[in-house]
Order: C-alpha cells, then structure tokens, then sequence
C-alpha cells in the first residue's frame, strides 16, 4: 500500500518530540533567568561594589589567560602540527585533557603543583615569595590551565590543513623561519587565531571550578564573576541574576561573533 | 648531456632514502638550459625538486650550484631553502592568499633586503614583463588559473633565482592557457639564462620547454637526452609510452622488418637480428573497416603495412581522438575526431589501419635487452 506523500515529507513523530523537548530543555532554563531579571535595578545591581569588582577582575583575568594562551598555546600548535617527535600524540592527549577534564579535578592538581607546597609552589614561594594561591595570579594561571586547550586545538587544525608548500615557497624566496611565519603562516591562519583566542576568552570568562579550588574566593583579588555569582545567590539573588544576566549576553555575543567561523564549519 | 666543463651550473647527485623508497639521480644543468625531468606520478620527481631546493636533505651524493656546495651529507654540509636562490613554481601556483599580486612578487625582494619601494618596483616590472601588471592589486582568489601562474612565475623570477624548478607548472591549466603560459615560460627562461629543472608527466610539456630530457621510474634515471632523441630511440616501452610513442619489437631477416605475426616493412641497408622500430600514432591511418576498399585480411597485404583490427579504446584529448587498437597489443592511433565517413569512433569497431613503411624507423636495441614494461 502505498503511503501518501505528506507522511514520507514529515519528519518522524517521535523525532519531532524529542527535538522539541531538547530545545526546551536548553531554553527553559535562559527563559527562566531572563523573567528573574529585575530590570528597573539592574543598572544598580551592576554597579555595586561586589559586582564591579568582580567584574574588572574578570576581565583582567579572562585577557591575561588569554594573552598567555596565545603566548604558550600557539608555539605548541606549531610544533604539534610542524614537527615530527617521539611521544608527540601523548603531548596532544595531554593538551587536549583539560578540556574534558572536570574543572574541580584541574584545580587540586594546580594546588599540588603551584600551592603553597606544591612541587613548584613550594620553592616558588621560598626562595622568591611568589605564592599563586589567594591570589589575582592563581585566577589567571587556573584560567589558562582551562582555556589554553581550545587555542591550541583549533590553531593545530588551522596549521594541519594548511599546506605546507606555503611555507616552503616563502623559504626559498628567502624568508627564514620566522619571518616565513609572520609573513604567510599567521596571516594565513589569522581567522582560526582568532577563533580560538574568542574561545579560550570566553572559557576563561566562565571558569569557576578550578578558581575556587585552587585560587579561593577573596573579592577584588580572586573573585571572578561567576565566582561572584555564586556567593551572591546566598544572599542577594538579584545580583546573581543580573551577573548572570552579563555572562549570558557576552557568551551569546562571543557566538554571534563567531558563527561564520564556528557554527558555519559544522554547517558545511 | 651537458659535460661537466664550463657553464654548468648544476651538478647534483641526488641520493634521498624514504623508507623503501630509493631516490637516486644525477642530474647536469647548464645556464639557460631546462632540463626535463619526465616520470609518472610516485617516480621521485617532486622528491628530486624537494632536495634541490632544500626542503628535502640528501641521504647521499651532493648537490653543487654554482661551485657552491648545498647539499653534502658526506661532509655535513646542508644550506637552509632560504640561502639557495632557487626560484619554485607549483602546479596549484601557491601564491599567498592574503597579498595580492604585486605584494606575493615583492615578497622575495623584501625578504632580501629590498626597501618596500625598490621591492614594488622590481615586483611592477617583473609583472610588466609577464603581461600581468593590470592585475596588480588582485588578490589570488580573483585571478584565473593562466594568471595565477604567471604572477608565480613572476614571484619565482624576481629574487633573481640562480635556478628555477618548476613542478608540473602547466598541468593545472586548460589547453588555451595551457600553451600560452609555456610561451611565456620558455621565452622567460631564455630570456634569464637561468638554468632551470621542469619536473613533469606530461611529454608534451617536456618536449615544448626542456633541451635534455630526463626519464625517471621508481626513483632511477631510465633514459636521458634530447626529447628528438628519445622519442625515436626509447628503450624501454615504458618510455615509449611516456613520449607518446608507439614502439614495435621485432626482427630484420632477408632485408624485411618482421615486427609481429603479420606487420612487415621492407628495410635496406640493415642487418639481420634484433630491431625495435617507433612509430608516431599520427603516422597510423584508421579508417573504419568496409568506409575504403574492400579489407583486406592481415597478410594479404603486398607488406603487411595494412591489416584490419578492432579499437579497444577510444580517448579523446582536446582537438584530436587517441584510438587504442587489438593488434598489434598496444598500438595508438591519434586520429580526427571523426572517422572520414563522418560517423563516431568508438569501442568494439573494427577498423582498417594503413602505415606508410617510411615512417617506421628501426633502431637496434640498447645493449640490455627488451624491457616488456
């Protein structure tokens, strides 16, 4: 018996639903803090001093992580997608760890490691008093530890695929290496750079785990925004939301900015 | 073959070892010459080009340009891509997607030591030169596949390369472009005197640019001289195959050239033994079997320079057919496109095929004997 052509147009029933469900269940949640958000306060909610503090420190923060993501991160995508070595996919497991790993379990193997008596903390502090617990320089190094993986994944796959002949002909024209990566290998790659330091930016903006672990929660000097958010839902829920309602705008501005780039990759 | 006297500029022994893959070929290039380096795809063409440049260091043998040592393993010499002067052009041209024309030919000047304007200026004349200056301020993404390659001839040319090393530099482009860039190529080569290696698979190309040529299979120098000479003298059927040329085995006895069951043309002056003959495939004439006088079956002819066959495949290549026949195995014909009774060619048909005996020339065999392949 044949089926009429509506039926074999109409996607599944059942897919329709769950769909429909997977989309509530991702918006719900957006729609709920939008409603919460008491507009007529919020310019005074943004403004108060826990806020503003958390709010310049998380940006001091998110940019330094980011700066030194681009610092360390692009050296290591250049020679994991340049350079032939032993161990090379065990460093590209390594790399790539945090980003799966939960932030939590990120901010104990910082404190073992930078802590007071951590295996570098320890003489870190010693011999020239440099402590990154407590303080703004724990956000920033716990903040890289998170975010560093997305810049260095997504400029290794920029450099992968870009064909090395590039390179090669910038050499014999006389370009020595460095001036062969200033001059073709960066700009040639600038776009995925520039992914991936909005990535590592917006990552680092939204770290909370291993911050509070590794850095605690001092205002002004290691209170981030979502650290901020956090405690402010103990007592002043109006703050939480409105910094809620800061983080939310910029991560969907992030995404706009980047929807050519990263959502248009998946698109094609 | 260029000696190894005055004015050869290149002398290199390249020995690169890649896993199984042996590499090992000499090569001699005068100022102002190009050679042909001419092999399948796998043959070791780009890897020979690799070394030269420096992008690929030698397991063995030495390169000198110039009297100047790049290359030598033996004595741990090794100059950098960067410090040898050697002017690349790729197929997929390679310009920098990010500067325009005149910029990707400025690039090499600056990179040495030219100021922003001298580097213009060189790069505006090199592009004058190639017929390109219109396209100054094109980004690569806007140019055609013709413009494209010469802008990176230009870029290639500009740095002053004391040689060239073009990798199949035409295979990209459709038969217009095609050979209005191997113009510009040989006249640009001459004009330089810069001795320049053509690494291709295309004889066409080999024969149209190169003086030498340089036959290279599984990483190993086949056959080398003039493209003349080795097309009427190649010794192998590899060889043959790679100049476009149909090559005949056979026997001189009693002043006949008995070049299979049944193909003989009668030959003086020769004595008997062992003769291999070349025919060009447009020296054999195909018309389709019954369009003529009544066939003849093979060996009824007067000499069996006539015989009926069937095609095994039919090619076509721009303005011309290229027919595979049965028999003898292996033997092309280039033909029209349309068979002179105005129908089509095509698989199965059986066929009349006429060659004119002066057009086969018989050689005597190199010294080691037939290659079947």
């Amino acid at each position: 018996m044949a089926a009429p052509p509506d039926r074999l147009r109409r996607p599944p029933l059942l897919l329709l639903a769950s769909g429909v469900v997977a989309v509530g269940l991702l918006v719900l949640p957006m729609a709920a803090l939008l409603a919460r958000v008491s507009w007529s306060t919020l310019g005074s909610d943004l403004t108060s001093t826990v806020a503003l503090d958390a709010l310049r420190l998380s940006l001091v923060c998110s940019l330094w992580a980011t700066g030194l993501s681009i610092a360390l991160g692009l050296p290591l995508a250049w020679l994991l997608a340049r350079v032939e070595f032993r161990g090379k996919s065990v460093v590209r497991a390594v790399t790539v760890l945090p980003l799966v790993l939960p932030p939590v379990v990120g901010g104990v193997a910082l404190l073992l490691a930078f802590g007071r008596d951590g295996i570098l903390g320890r003489p870190l502090f010693d011999w020239f008093g440099i402590q990154f617990t407590f303080s703004t320089a724990g956000v920033v190094l716990a903040e890289t530890f998170v975010a560093m993986p997305f810049l260095i994944v997504t400029v290794e796959a920029a450099l992968q695929v870009m064909d090395v002949r590039f390179e090669e002909v910038a050499a014999s024209l006389g370009a020595g290496r460095w001036a062969t990566f200033r001059r073709v290998t960066a700009p040639m790659i600038s776009s995925s750079l520039i992914a991936g330091a909005a990535l590592t930016w917006a990552r680092a903006l939204g770290e909370f785990g291993a911050t509070i672990t590794f850095a605690g929660d001092i205002q002004g000097r290691t209170q981030t925004l979502p650290l901020a958010v956090y405690l402010a839902l103990e007592g002043n829920e109006r703050v939480a939301v409105a910094l809620s309602l800061l983080l939310l705008v910029i991560s969907f501005a992030v995404l706009v900015a980047l929807r050519g780039r990263w959502l248009g990759a998946v698109r094609a | 073959m260029v000696g190894r006297g005055a004015g050869v500029s290149l002398v290199a022994d390249v020995d690169v070892r890649l896993d199984a893959f042996h590499e090992d070929v000499h090569l001699e290039v005068a100022d102002g010459e190009v050679v042909g380096v001419l092999g399948p795809n796998g043959a070791g063409k780009t890897t020979l080009l690799r070394a030269l440049a420096g992008m690929r260091p030698l397991t063995g043998g030495r390169i000198v340009l110039d009297g100047q040592v790049l290359d030598d393993p033996g004595r741990g010499v090794l100059v950098p891509p960067e410090q040898r002067s050697c002017g690349l052009v790729f197929q997929e041209h390679l310009l920098f997607p990010h500067l325009d024309a005149l910029a990707n030919v400025a690039f090499g000047p600056r990179r040495r030591g030219a100021s922003k304007s001298e580097a213009t200026t060189v790069a505006r004349d090199w592009l004058d030169r190639l017929g390109v200056a219109d396209l100054a301020h094109q980004r690569p993404g806007s140019l055609s596949g013709g413009q494209s390659q010469r802008v990176a001839l230009a870029r290639a040319l500009a740095i002053g390369p004391r040689l060239l090393l073009l990798d199949e530099p035409m295979a990209a482009l459709d038969v217009t472009q095609r050979t209005a860039v191997r113009q510009v190529l040989r006249d640009q080569v001459a004009a330089s005197g810069t001795p320049c290696v053509l690494v291709t698979h295309d004889p066409l190309d080999a024969t149209a640019l190169a003086d030498t040529l340089v036959l290279v299979e599984g990483g190993q120098v086949v056959q080398r001289g003039t493209s003349a000479d080795v097309a009427r003298r190649p010794v192998s059927h590899w060889v043959a195959r790679m100049m476009g040329v149909n090559l005949l085995t056979g026997h001189v006895r009693a002043g006949r050239l008995d070049l299979g069951a049944a193909l003989t043309v009668p030959v003086t002056g020769l004595s008997d033994g062992e003769r291999w003959a070349v025919l060009a495939p447009r020296d054999v004439v195909v018309t389709p079997y019954g369009s003529t006088t009544p066939a003849r079956a093979v060996g009824d002819a007067e000499e069996g320079t006539e015989w009926s066959t069937r095609v095994v495949s039919v090619q076509p290549t721009g303005d011309r057919v290229v027919l595979g026949l049965e028999y003898p195995a292996g033997l092309t014909a280039d033909v029209a496109p349309r068979p002179p009774d105005g129908g089509r060619w095509s698989e199965g048909m059986a066929v009349q095929v006429r060659i004119d005996p002066s057009r086969v020339e018989p050689f005597a065999p190199p010294a080691s004997g037939a290659r079947v392949d």
